[in-house]
C-alpha cells in the first residue's frame, strides 16, 4: 500500500475512476454505463434524487456491492473490490447516512471494532490511541477516547465515524448524506473539518440532495439522474437552478410563500403543553402557540428535539402529561383525552413524519390505503361492509386530482416512489377537508418535481383557510412555506419569528437553543463579526 | 428485486409445487424403509377416497381442518398467532355439552342444536379471551399464553370428563349421549332417508357451517370496516395507531373471534360425530390447523383446499396401517411434516424462481 499523499502533493491520475459501471436489481437498472473522475485532493459532489442510483454507485465504491460491468480505477491502478474489507485496504473509508456506531460503547472501542487485530486488547488500544492522537494533529479532529458514543452530540458522533474512516488509511473519504441530522451550526463545523481533510490531501467524495451543500463545499459536481450520470461541471461553473434542472431533467420552479396574508380567527390554541416519557424524560415541555386560520407556522429543530411529540399529540396519538390544547371548541389535556379519530372529526387531519410506516400500509391498494383513518367515507348504504368499488372511484379521483402516477387505485402503495405515495397521503388528508393540517416531514425521500406539487398544495390549502403547523428537518422548507416560525429545542419553544424575520441564521440559532430577541440579536452580531 | 407473485399464484401454485416437494421426499423414505412408494400413494389415495364410507371420513376431518385453520388465519392477519386452538376446541365442545346437557331433555333438537353451535363459538371465544385481553393490555405475547392455556382447557376437560360431567355408572372418561334428536344429522343418516345407498361416516352438516365460516370470514377480513382495521394492525401497528384503531381491543376481538371459530370445531366433532364429549376429542387438529393456515395462506378457499389435503391424508394415513406392516399413520405425520416444512418454514424458497418466471409476461401491460 503506497502511502497516502502528504499535504500539497496531488497525485496525478484521478483519485478515483469509474468506466462504465452497471449494476442492475432484479428489474430495476441502478446504475446504468456510470463514468466518474474525481480528481486527487478535491471535494467532488454527487447530486440527485431518491433513486438516482448515488447510494448503489458509493456502495460499489466501498465494496458492498458488485458491479455486474465496468472497471474500478484508484490513482490509477485497476482495482478489484469484492468487498469491503478490500476498499479498506486500499484506503476507502466511509460515513453512512445513519451511524454505524455501537452506541453504547466507548470512542475508542468503537475504534477499535475497525482495527484490533491483536489476541489481546491492550495492544490495539495502544495502537488506536496512537492513531488518534496522530489524526487529531494532522487533521484538526480531536474527540474525548473515553466518552460513551451515544452521551455525545450528534456532530460529535459523526466525527468519531469520520475519524473511523480516515482509520482505514485516509486517502479517500465517502460521505453519504452527512447533514440530514445536523444542526446549521454543526454543518458548518463538519464543512470546515472536510476543509482541513482536503488541504492534508485526502480526496472527499460528498453524497447529497442538498444544492446549497454543493455550492458551498465542493471544487466537481456530478449529476445523476436514473441511474445515469447526467452531467459533470466544475462547482464555480454552474449554479443552483442549472443544477436543480440537470437533477429534475427539466425546467424547475422553485415555491416560495410570497404572499403575506393577514391570519385569520385562531383555530388551535395550545398552552403549556408538556410530555414525560415513561423513562421519565421530558421529551416536551410547556409548549404553548396559536394557529389561525389561513397561516402556516414552522416548526423547525434537529430532529428528535419534541417536534415530532408536538405532532402526535396534536394528532391524538399521544396524550400530553400536562397543558392543554383547544380546538373546535373541544379541549383536550391529560384529563380529556382525544384518540386519532376524534381529532379527524374535530377537523385535523394530519400527514405523519414516517409515510411508510404510520401514513400508509405498504402491502395494501392505494384505495384501501385512500381511505386509511377516514372509514366512515368507504360505507355506503351497508354500513358493514366496505363498498370497494366507491372507494376505488374515490381513489381514482384522488390520484388524478393529486397526479399520483400510475394513477391506478388497485396496485400496492408500495410499488410506489415516494413522492407519488407521499401525494397520496396529502390527497388523502387534503380531501377530508381539514381545519387544521399538522404536516410532517412532507418531502422526506420525495423528488423535486413532487416536492414543488406538494408544495404548491400546502400553499393553496393555507389561502383557502386551513390552518398548517409545518413540522420539518429541511430548514429551506421551513422558511419557503412558513407565514411563522417556531424554533424548538430541547422539547421547548426557544422563540418565534415572523417570515420577514426569519432566516437562515436566526432560525439556526433558534434551533440551537439560542432564544429570545435579544439573544438572537446579540448571536447574530457575533456571527457576522 | 423481483416483484411480487400474482395473487394466483401465491395461493395456488406454490402451495402446490410445495406439497409435490413433500410428496417427493416423503416417497424417498418410504422406498428407504423397503416399499413401493408409488403402490404406497395409490393405497393413500383409494384409502381416502375410493373405499366404502372413505370419502365421508376424509371430508369429516376436513371439516374439522376448515374451523381450526380458519381460527389460525384470522389471528394472524392481525399479527397474531394464536397456537390455542386445540384447548379453545376443547372448550368449545364444553360449550355444546353445557348447552346439551341442561337443555337437551325440555327444548326440542330445532332449537337445542343452534344454542348449542352458539355456545360451542361463546365457550371457545371465551377461551381465547383471556390471551388476548393479557396480550393487549399487558404485552404478554400470546404464543405464551394460548400454548399453555391449551394444557389448562385439557387439565379442565379430564376433570369435568371423571367427575362432574362423567356418565352416572361408568368408568368411561366420558358424558352421556346427547339426545338424538338434538345431533346435527349425519349425511348417510339423510341420504338413507332420501332412499340412497350410504355407507357410515362420520360426515354431518357441520360441513355447510364449515363452509358458511370459510366465506363468513372472507367478507369479515376484506369487505367489512372491522377486517379493513384488523388487517391494518397486522400490517402496521404504527399506522393503525395513526388511522385511529382501537389497538388493543381490536387484538381482545380479534382473539375473541379465532377462538370462536376453534371452538366451533366441537360442533362437527361432538354435536355432529359424537355424540357425546369423550376425553382429547381434539385430537391433534387443534395444531394441525396451524399448518393447514400457513398452507392456504391464510386466505378461506386455500384454507379449504389445505383441509381436503389434509383430510384427505389423516384418513389415507389409516389405511396405510392396514395395507402395510412397515407403515402407518406415523408416515403420514412425516408427510405432515414435510408439508409443513416446504409450505411454512420454506415457503418463500420458490418465491424468487417463480417471480421470475412470471416476470416477464406481467411486464407487458405495465410498460407504457
Amino acid at each position: 500500500m503506497t502511502e497516502p499523499s502528504t499535504a500539497g502533493a496531488v497525485h496525478p491520475d484521478p483519485a478515483i475512476e469509474l468506466i462504465g459501471i452497471s449494476k442492475r436489481f432484479g428489474q430495476v437498472q441502478a446504475n446504468d454505463d456510470v463514468s466518474l473522475s474525481v480528481r486527487a485532493g478535491a471535494v467532488h459532489g454527487i447530486i440527485g434524487e431518491n433513486g438516482a442510483g448515488k447510494s448503489t454507485l458509493v456502495s460499489i465504491l466501498s465494496g458492498h456491492y458488485q458491479a455486474d460491468s465496468g472497471t474500478i480505477r484508484l490513482f490509477g491502478e485497476e482495482v478489484k473490490l469484492a468487498s469491503s474489507a478490500d476498499a479498506i485496504r486500499l484506503g476507502i473509508g466511509m460515513v453512512h447516512q445513519h451511524f454505524m456506531l455501537v452506541p453504547n460503547f466507548t470512542v475508542i472501542e468503537n475504534l477499535m471494532l475497525m482495527t484490533a487485530k491483536a489476541p489481546f486488547l491492550t495492544a490495539s488500544r495502544k495502537e488506536v490511541l496512537s492513531r488518534l492522537a496522530e489524526i487529531g494533529e494532522k487533521y484538526g479532529l480531536t474527540v474525548d477516547p473515553q466518552r460513551v458514543v451515544e452521551t455525545l452530540p450528534v456532530g460529535l458522533q459523526q466525527r468519531v465515524e469520520i475519524i473511523k474512516a480516515l482509520l482505514a488509511g485516509g486517502r479517500i473519504l465517502i460521505l453519504d448524506e452527512p447533514t440530514g441530522v445536523l444542526t446549521p451550526d454543526e454543518t458548518d463545523r463538519l464543512f470546515e473539518s472536510l476543509a482541513v481533510l482536503k488541504a492534508r490531501g485526502v480526496t472527499i467524495l460528498l453524497i447529497t440532495h442538498k444544492l446549497r451543500e454543493i455550492m458551498a463545499v465542493t471544487d466537481d459536481v456530478s449529476v445523476m439522474r436514473r441511474g445515469r450520470m447526467v452531467a459533470g461541471r466544475r462547482t464555480a461553473d454552474t449554479d443552483r437552478q442549472e443544477l436543480a434542472e440537470l437533477m429534475v431533467g427539466r425546467t424547475v420552479t422553485m415555491v416560495t410563500n410570497e404572499t403575506a396574508r393577514p391570519a385569520g380567527p385562531p383555530v388551535l390554541t395550545a398552552s403549556g403543553l408538556s410530555l414525560t416519557d415513561a423513562a421519565g424524560v421530558a421529551r416536551l415541555s410547556d409548549v404553548s402557540f396559536t394557529l389561525h386560520a389561513g397561516e402556516i407556522v414552522g416548526v423547525a429543530g434537529v430532529a428528535g428535539n419534541g417536534q415530532s411529540e408536538l405532532l402526535n399529540i396534536l394528532a391524538g396519538l399521544d396524550v400530553p402529561t400536562a397543558g392543554q390544547f383547544t380546538v373546535a371548541g373541544r379541549t383536550v389535556s391529560a384529563a380529556a383525552p382525544a384518540d386519532p379519530r376524534a381529532m379527524r372529526r374535530l377537523g385535523v387531519a394530519h400527514v405523519p413524519e414516517d409515510r411508510r410506516r404510520e401514513g400508509l400500509v405498504l402491502p395494501f391498494a392505494m384505495s384501501e390505503n385512500s381511505v386509511l383513518g377516514y372509514l366512515d367515507e368507504a360505507r355506503g348504504r351497508r354500513p358493514w361492509l366496505l363498498e370497494t368499488r366507491r372507494m376505488r372511484a374515490r381513489c381514482q379521483s384522488l390520484m388524478d386530482r393529486f397526479d399520483v402516477r400510475p394513477a391506478n387505485p388497485r396496485l400496492a402503495a408500495s410499488g410506489f416512489s415516494g413522492g407519488n405515495q407521499q401525494k397520496l397521503v396529502i390527497a388523502r388528508e387534503h380531501g377530508a377537508g381539514p381545519a387544521v393540517l399538522l404536516v410532517g416531514q412532507p418531502t422526506r425521500g420525495v423528488d423535486i418535481g413532487a416536492i414543488e406539487f406538494i408544495h404548491r398544495e400546502l400553499l393553496a390549502l393555507r389561502d383557502a383557510g386551513c390552518a398548517i403547523l409545518l413540522v420539518s428537518v429541511e430548514l429551506d422548507e421551513i422558511l419557503a412555506l412558513s407565514d411563522r416560525v417556531i424554533g424548538m429545542n430541547g422539547g421547548r419553544i426557544v422563540g418565534t419569528l415572523a417570515a420577514a424575520e426569519a432566516d437562515r441564521r436566526r432560525v439556526g440559532l433558534l434551533m440551537a437553543g439560542i432564544g429570545g430577541t435579544a439573544e438572537i440579536a446579540a448571536g447574530a452580531q457575533e456571527l457576522s463579526a | 428485486m423481483s416483484g411480487p407473485l400474482p395473487r394466483w399464484a401465491d395461493v395456488l401454485v406454490i402451495p402446490l409445487i410445495n406439497v409435490a416437494l413433500a410428496f417427493l421426499v416423503a416417497g424417498g423414505v418410504v422406498a428407504l424403509i423397503g416399499e413401493n412408494p408409488l403402490a404406497a400413494l395409490r393405497v393413500m389415495i383409494e384409502g381416502a377416497f375410493v373405499y366404502p364410507g372413505s370419502l365421508g371420513y376424509t371430508l369429516y376431518y376436513a371439516t374439522n381442518f376448515v374451523f381450526t385453520g380458519l381460527a389460525v388465519a384470522v389471528a394472524f392477519h392481525a399479527r397474531l398467532f394464536n397456537i390455542g386452538g386445540e384447548g379453545q376446541a376443547a372448550i368449545g365442545g364444553l360449550g355444546v355439552m353445557a348447552v346439551c346437557l341442561t337443555l337437551d331433555p325440555y327444548l326440542p333438537g330445532v332449537l337445542v342444536i343452534p344454542l348449542a353451535i352458539l355456545g360451542a363459538a361463546l365457550f371457545g371465544g371465551a377461551w381465547a379471551f383471556l390471551p388476548g385481553f393479557l396480550q393487549a393490555t399487558r404485552g404478554s405475547h400470546v404464543v405464551i399464553t394460548t400454548i399453555m392455556f391449551n394444557f389448562i382447557a385439557a387439565g379442565i376437560l379430564v376433570w369435568l370428563l371423571t367427575g362432574p360431567l362423567i356418565r352416572p355408572g361408568q368408568s368411561t372418561p366420558q358424558t352421556r349421549n346427547i339426545a338424538p334428536d338434538a345431533t346435527i344429522p349425519t349425511v348417510h343418516e339423510i341420504a338413507r332417508a332420501l332412499g340412497f345407498e350410504a355407507s357410515s361416516s362420520p360426515l354431518n352438516l357441520s360441513i355447510l357451517l364449515a363452509a358458511a365460516a370459510a366465506f363468513g370470514v372472507w367478507v369479515l377480513i376484506w369487505r367489512t370496516p372491522f377486517g379493513f382495521r384488523l388487517r391494518t394492525l397486522g400490517e402496521s401497528e404504527p399506522a393503525a395507531r395513526y388511522a385511529g384503531v382501537p389497538v388493543p381491543s381490536m387484538v381482545v376481538a380479534t382473539m375473541v373471534i379465532s377462538g370462536a371459530l376453534a371452538g366451533l370445531m366441537a360442533t362437527n366433532a361432538v354435536l355432529g360425530a359424537q355424540e357425546k364429549l369423550v376425553n382429547n376429542f381434539t385430537a391433534g387438529f387443534g395444531f394441525t390447523g396451524i399448518a393447514v393456515a400457513l398452507m392456504g395462506r391464510a386466505h378461506p378457499v386455500g384454507i379449504v383446499m389445505a383441509s381436503l389435503l389434509f383430510g384427505a391424508l389423516y384418513q389415507g394415513g389409516t389405511e396405510l396401517s392396514f395395507a402395510y406392516s412397515t407403515l402407518d399413520r406415523n408416515m403420514v405425520l412425516v408427510l405432515q411434516g414435510l408439508i409443513i416444512l416446504f409450505s411454512g418454514a420454506l415457503a418463500h424458497m420458490l418465491d424468487g424462481p417463480l417471480s421470475r418466471l412470471f416476470a416477464p409476461r406481467r411486464r407487458l401491460p405495465s410498460t407504457p
